[in-house]
Parts: structure tokens; C-alpha cells; sequence
């Protein structure tokens, strides 16, 4: 443990460090000036990039290698895309498939 | 045609509640294993609430839980951070032009740019009327309480939990997934849709977990610089 004063200033570092990173864009490229045209046009394709991005960044510790060969996260996603696709409905497979993920990870897949 | 009820704060924050569900359920129980975690190594609920607080950040606090176990290291505390939270800088470019007139609301709602509220504010949109700037400040918020709640919970409760919550994190997976099909449905958002998914992959597989989301963050910047002219044809307002 450290003294209370240490800790605090460590989380004082670790909040503006993160602040530091989502703050960036906009200190570089200040409301009072225009965007450069590059930077809108990269704000415009990046959203699309970046979901898929975050999909493989809460993937990115799956072995398909090895034993259960990512079969959980497979039918669990399998499950959330087709009754995305089929009921429409974001709540129900974003549910299904959390609790069909769990069920496989507690239960079947030991 | 003008409604002025459409913009009470209590109507704004019935409307944009459920699109925070799945950040509501993962965040509370995602929030409430750093808390006990953080318990673990001695740190108790007062200290998960100010992180949770002023942090404000899953894998970051996740991260940042090891370091405060192994001693004052400020420097090390700092690059970690950085290094952890770097996809962050993406997430303001889509939002420049959107936050320019957001006044005050605007560098709150640029701390609190976690993944989960950046992938809604790129998905969801305000029904027509309503004020936009209250109505993802609204968004923001709710997220925000969500962790704190989440946090300073796991803080308090200690140790396990009653129930076996192992898995619960996938649904954030899931979240960004129906986001991603939700994209997919417009067909000009195809095309970044699948450059993305594919350097993500390519570079996991390179690069390893650790290190992939930088690869894969310089790795779109020049795709997207080398195709910048198909692709901005493409990208024309709809």
C-alpha cells in the first residue's frame, strides 16, 4: 500500500492521462477554426472502422486454437446476429446472446 | 408543429434510457468487479468511487488497479494510460463538428467518451424536435452514473458475489455487434465498415493483444488516406 498521498496523485495521473487522449482531437483542431478537410473525411468513415475495431478489441483474448476453440463467443454471436436480423430488435439479442454467453462459459464450456 | 414538452429533462432522459440499457447492465457489473478488485488490494469504496469519478474508464481503471497495487510509479502510471486508452483519440474526430456548438456540455462530454458512449453516439440519434446536445448530454450522464454506481458497489460488497457473473462482459461484445449490423444496413458505410474489421483482425493476429489497437489505428489512418477519393465520393451527405 502506499501513503494516501501517493495514491491520490497516481489517480490524478491515470484521470488526466485518459482525459489527455480523448480531449487530443479536439485541442488539435479547435471549434474556433475550421476542420481541415481531411480530418472531417476521416470522421466520417472512422465511426464505421472503429465498431468494428471495438468488436475484435472484446474479442482480442479468444484462442480459436485451443480448447473450446472460441465456441462460446461463436454461437454466443451467432445468436446476437440473427435475432438482430430477424426480430429487429437490439435489447432482445443483445440479451440472448449475453445470457447464452454465460450459460456456455459457466455450464457447457468448463 | 413546435412541441415544447418534447424537451423537458424528464422526457429527454425517458427517451434516451433505453438505447443505455446494455451500458446500464455492463457497466454496473463490470463497474462492480473493479470495485472488488480494487478492494483486493486494499483500496476501498472511497477510493473505487473517485476513480470510477474521475477516471472514468473500463480497461484503463482495470489497468490501473496492478499499478496502484505495485507502488508509486507516476511516470509508469502515465505511459500505461496512455499507451491502454489510446483508441480513445479516434473517437473525437467523428465528433468534432457535432460538439463545436455544444458550449460548456462539451468538455464533459469529452471526458466521458468511454467506448460504450461513443459507439451510441455514432448509432443513436434524437427523435425529430428534440434538442441533440441534451439529449446525448443525457446519454453521457446516465453512462457515467452507471460505472459510479458499478464501482463504488464492488467497493462496498468486498468480495464475491452471491451469483456467478462470469461472462456478463459479453455484453458489451454483443452492444458493439448490433451497433456494427446496424451500420451495415447503410451500404456507403460498408466499405470503412469492412476495412476496419479487417485490419483489427489482420493486426490481432500480428501484432497480439496487447499491441494490436495501435497497429490497427495507423494501419486505417493510411487505408483511409490511400482511398480517400473513392471513398469520399462515396461518403457524400445522404
Amino acid at each position: 500500500m502506499m501513503a494516501s498521498w501517493q495514491a491520490a496523485v497516481m489517480v490524478a495521473i491515470f484521470a488526466l492521462a485518459t482525459l489527455f487522449t480523448r480531449a487530443l482531437p479536439f485541442l488539435a483542431f479547435p471549434a474556433s477554426r475550421p476542420t481541415p478537410k481531411f480530418i472531417v473525411y476521416l470522421g466520417r468513415v472512422l465511426p464505421f472502422a472503429i465498431t468494428a475495431m471495438l468488436v475484435v478489441y472484446c474479442l482480442k483474448d479468444v484462442h480459436p486454437g485451443t480448447w473450446p476453440h472460441a465456441l462460446p463467443e461463436v454461437l454466443a454471436m451467432a445468436v446476437v446476429c440473427g435475432l438482430f436480423l430477424w426480430r429487429k430488435n437490439s435489447l432482445l439479442a443483445i440479451a440472448a446472446g449475453t445470457l447464452l454467453y454465460m450459460v456456455l462459459v459457466q455450464v457447457v464450456f468448463v | 408543429m413546435r412541441d415544447e414538452t418534447i424537451n423537458t429533462t424528464r422526457h429527454i432522459v425517458r427517451t434516451a434510457f433505453p438505447h443505455t440499457i446494455p451500458v446500464l447492465t455492463g457497466y454496473l457489473f463490470m463497474g462492480m468487479a473493479f470495485g472488488m478488485l480494487l478492494a483486493s488490494k486494499g483500496y476501498g469504496a472511497g477510493w473505487a468511487f473517485v476513480m470510477a469519478l474521475t477516471i472514468y474508464a473500463g480497461s484503463g481503471q482495470f489497468v490501473a488497479v496492478g499499478l496502484m497495487a505495485a507502488g508509486f510509479a507516476p511516470l509508469t502510471a502515465a505511459l500505461m494510460t496512455l499507451a491502454v486508452n489510446a483508441r480513445h483519440v479516434f473517437y473525437g474526430i467523428p465528433l468534432l463538428e457535432r460538439f463545436k456548438h455544444y458550449g460548456r456540455a462539451k468538455w464533459y462530454m469529452v471526458f466521458a467518451l468511454t467506448d460504450e458512449t461513443f459507439a451510441l453516439f455514432c448509432s443513436v440519434q434524437p427523435p425529430p424536435g428534440m434538442d441533440e446536445k441534451k439529449f446525448y448530454l443525457a446519454i453521457s450522464v446516465m453512462d457515467h452514473i452507471y460505472w459510479v454506481c458499478g464501482c463504488t458497489l464492488g467497493g462496498l460488497l468486498g468480495s464475491a458475489l452471491p451469483i456467478n457473473t462470469t461472462g456478463i462482459d459479453f455484453v458489451m461484445t454483443a452492444l458493439f455487434a448490433v451497433i456494427f449490423l446496424e451500420q451495415w444496413k447503410v451500404k456507403a458505410n460498408r466499405t470503412p465498415a469492412l476495412i476496419g474489421l479487417g485490419a483489427s483482425i489482420l493486426c490481432r493476429v500480428v501484432f497480439g493483444p496487447q499491441w494490436f489497437i495501435l497497429a490497427a489505428m495507423a494501419v486505417l489512418v493510411l487505408v483511409f488516406s490511400l482511398g480517400i477519393r473513392p471513398l469520399q465520393q462515396r461518403m457524400v451527405e445522404p
